[in-house]
């Protein structure tokens, strides 16, 4: 009303002021303040004395831990990211899809450390543990699909997302009620003990093992996708999948099969994450599940490289994240804020790209 | 029409505000009891003159006492077994391990089970239902330091309702600042804890520059700092302060981080999984046979379960149990009673430790609790709590128990400290004996 008495020169001036893009003015001053943080911290810590900065073996292992975390937490990203591509919901229970597979290898593991065959064979046993893991993920996560989410399929999108995390509880306490709380030691072939020296730098085998796999399921996976008929569908169901349908592809199908896809990278995943931490317990799906959720949302969710970049980004983050940026302003216990320090990562390529970093850009409201 | 059910539930919600309130004015004083001569006691119990009141149990009901342990999850191994200990305590009011119960001043003796859920948000909920039911007598627990520290000790004090934990340690539990008037233990405090493992690293590892790595628990955190403060103390230094979370799976980074300091010992006083996967993650990372430090939360089953065939050096402190464990009456009696009644060896050490709070608990009962002549007992709380605190010279299993006004009954206490995997738990391999083992009492230590 006042602006409006006072002539017009102060509304226009108003106008203009209302004009100017104050939300892209925030992003601009907040992301230039956060990158000087950043940059800030990492100076100190590179230009630490001596005596108190990180030497090359150190962020070598910092980068190398978390390049085979990241790989892993990659994995597990793939069985969201798939699923929400194609469902548009969030399958908060693939923690426990993948938790299971780690458990049906630990059993078999456990026979052959026992038995001797595990330092004897380690190919011919390590793929056993594979196929198990994956079988065992697979079929969790198909008969998960089955039982709990396809009654739900035409039910509006919150109902299967409480479903989800329902489903993820039920599976947790029935693996504790199997398997009981306590951790297992998960048995590792003598063979993949030491290092190797690749480039004529160390590298753990289980490390190397870690990431040799990874690399080979994902490129199978995007072969998968892009030359089969039924990765086609996939896409296509994707894309729309009433139009799919419609053009004679089977829905139901196509859904089965990601869940099944979703479930055999976990598999993979759990058996890698057992060797690398040589223990598996009951809870151990909730972390890894958060962690490649998150990684799927940070590459932008139901976008396949994406969660392949997401969970690399993440586990380099979570291993050189406090040490690069945190030693520099002289925090105490630096580790001790690691996932503090991920999950704020998450929050600021939520703010500056809403759909993740190879999404579309948009904000898909999950 | 709105505006008006609102106002209505609003008014509705203040009377009962109200109603609450004037009952709460009420209930300070308690009844008085009836005065009589009885075999227990004889005398009146002023309950008017206990700010808490007393706890009135008619002639032919039990006298309930409830325990608040860990007796699920991880750490249901420590739980678990401590409850063990008090049923074999109650097994032995008729003074054989018979597995019958026995009767106190002619009443049975219930136990009420609740889980501590070795957590801060365990012990709030296992402490506020225990404080809610007035007929319990005391509580033995908590397991874990974390359930007690703030949380249970407060809730349960607040009524007047005596805490005594076979297994807390952490020093802040009967510290001048946070001691609450109705806990008390027989475990050792960790101040003691602490300044034998320094020793230990410093005097016979000839370590003079340590790590330490622990996780949230308050626990964890108050060993790490007793062995910091000793170490420090004896000359060493500290090159890495490091904490990690409970439910960490991935130490690789952080144990680099510490490897970067080149310790000489790494100090990780935690639970499992954290002291096996630090142990075998270290195993690659850490310089090699750079010695490890746990503590007696990682001294169990599980951490031989989890670590294999890891084989560099590392070390669990425990209260030295070969000390009361090669005492006649443990040996012959309580040991094969233990086995028999639960089908299996102690899981961990504090069974012990709960057998003899209750056994203080029982002889403080005895004491303060008056019968009116007709089998009605009637116990004043702040008498129950006072004469349990004034234990003196009593000779439990343990060893002599003797309490402070702050609530520490464990005075002198003997550390082992046990190299993996010659451990004392289900599993380990003989001889399971101590390589270092000394006695302190509180007053020695910082």
């Amino acid at each position: 009303m006042g602006t409006v008495t006072q002539g017009p020169t102060r509304g226009a001036q108003l106008g203009r002021l209302e004009r100017l893009p104050w939300r892209k003015i925030i992003l601009v001053v907040l992301s230039v303040l956060i990158l000087a943080v950043v940059l800030v911290g990492a100076y100190r810590t590179l230009t630490l004395p001596e005596d108190q900065a990180y030497s090359g073996t150190a962020w070598r292992n910092f980068i190398i831990l978390g390049l085979a975390q990241g790989s892993i937490y990659a994995l597990i990203a793939l069985g969201y990211t798939l699923v929400y591509g194609i469902l548009r919901m969030i399958n908060f229970a693939h923690g426990e899809v993948f938790m299971f597979g780690a458990f049906a290898a630990f059993f078999f593991a456990d026979a052959y450390e026992a038995s001797g065959f595990l330092d004897r064979s380690p190919v011919a046993s390590l793929v056993i543990l594979l196929t198990v893991a994956m079988l065992t993920s697979m079929g969790v996560a198909v008969l998960l699909e089955r039982v709990a989410y396809r009654p739900l399929r035409n039910a509006p999108r919150l109902v299967p997302l409480i479903t989800a995390i329902g489903a993820s509880f039920f599976l947790r306490e029935t693996a504790r009620g199997f398997f009981g709380p306590q951790t297992r030691g998960f048995g590792v072939p003598t063979a993949l003990e030491g290092t190797w020296t690749i480039l004529g730098i160390p590298i753990d085998r289980i490390q190397v093992l870690v990431l040799v796999t990874v690399i080979i399921a994902m490129t199978l996976l995007s072969l998968f996708i892009s030359r089969t008929r039924t990765g086609k569908s996939m896409r296509a169901v994707a894309a729309d999948s009433e139009i799919a349908s419609l053009m004679g592809i089977h829905v139901d199908r196509v859904i089965v099969t990601t869940f099944a896809i979703g479930g055999l990278l976990a598999g993979v995943a759990a058996v890698l994450f057992s060797l690398t931490f040589e223990s598996v317990n009951f809870f151990m799906g909730f972390r890894p599940g958060i962690a490649a959720f998150t990684a799927a949302v940070l590459g932008g969710i139901g976008s396949i490289s994406g969660a392949a970049l997401g969970g690399i980004l993440l586990g380099l983050l979570q291993s050189l994240g406090p040490a690069l940026i945190l030693t520099g302003y002289d925090i105490p216990s630096p580790f001790q804020l690691k996932d503090a320090f991920t999950f704020f990562v998450l929050v600021l390529v939520l703010i500056f790209r809403p759909g993740g970093l190879l999404g579309t850009g948009d904000a898909e409201k999950v | 029409m709105r505006d008006r059910r609102h106002f209505a539930i609003l008014a509705l919600v203040a009377a009962l505000t109200l109603v609450a309130a004037a009952c709460g004015d009420d209930d300070g004083g308690g009844e008085t009891a009836a005065t009589g001569g009885g075999t227990a006691a004889t005398g009146a119990v002023d309950c008017e003159a206990d700010e808490f009141g007393c706890v009135e149990i008619a002639a032919g009901a039990p006298i309930q006492l409830a325990s608040l342990l860990s007796i699920s999850g991880e750490t249901a191994f420590l739980g678990t077994d401590s409850n063990n200990g008090i049923k074999l305590a109650i097994d032995y009011l008729d003074d054989a391990f018979d597995g019958t119960n026995g009767q106190l001043l002619g009443h049975d003796v219930e136990l009420l089970e609740e889980d501590d859920g070795c957590s801060a948000e365990g012990g709030q909920a296992g402490g506020t239902a225990l404080a809610a039911n007035p007929d319990i007598v005391a509580v033995i627990g908590t397991s874990c330091s974390s359930s007690a520290l703030g949380v249970a000790d407060t809730i349960l004090g607040d009524k007047g309702i005596l805490l005594f934990s076979p297994s807390n340690t952490n020093p802040g539990l009967t510290s001048e600042e946070a001691h609450q008037p109705f806990y008390a233990r027989t475990a050792h405090n960790d101040k003691i804890q602490g300044a034998i493992v320094a020793e230990y690293a410093f005097n016979e590892l000839g370590a003079t520059t340590a790590a330490t790595i622990n996780d949230e628990s308050p626990y964890a955190d108050g060993l790490a700092l007793a062995f910091r403060e000793n170490f420090e103390a004896l000359g060493g230094t500290i090159t890495t302060i490091e904490q990690v979370n409970s439910a960490d799976t991935d130490l690789g980074p952080v144990l680099t981080s510490i490897a970067e300091g080149e310790p000489d010992v790494v100090y990780g006083p935690n639970f499992n999984p954290v002291c096996a996967l630090t142990y075998v993650q270290g195993q690659d990372i850490l310089a090699p046979d750079t010695p490890i430090l746990g503590s007696d939360g990682c001294l169990e089953s599980a951490f031989l379960e989890t670590a294999g065939d890891a084989a560099g050096p590392y070390f669990a402190s425990s209260p030295d149990v070969t000390v009361f464990q090669d005492g006649e009456f443990y040996a012959n009696e309580y040991l094969p009673a233990y086995q028999e009644q639960f089908g299996t060896d102690p899981t961990a050490v504090f069974n012990a430790h709960a057998f003899d709070a209750t056994n203080v608990l029982f002889d403080a009962i005895e004491a303060v609790a008056v019968d009116d002549g007709s089998g009605n007992l009637t116990i004043s709380r702040t008498a129950l709590k006072d004469a349990v605190l004034a234990t003196s010279g009593y000779e439990g299993m343990t060893g002599i128990i003797t309490c402070t006004p702050l609530g520490d009954c464990a005075t002198d206490v003997t550390i082992g400290i046990f190299e993996y995997p010659n451990w004392p738990v289900e599993g380990g391999e003989e001889p399971a004996d101590a390589v270092y083992s000394d006695t302190k009492s509180l007053d020695e230590v910082i």
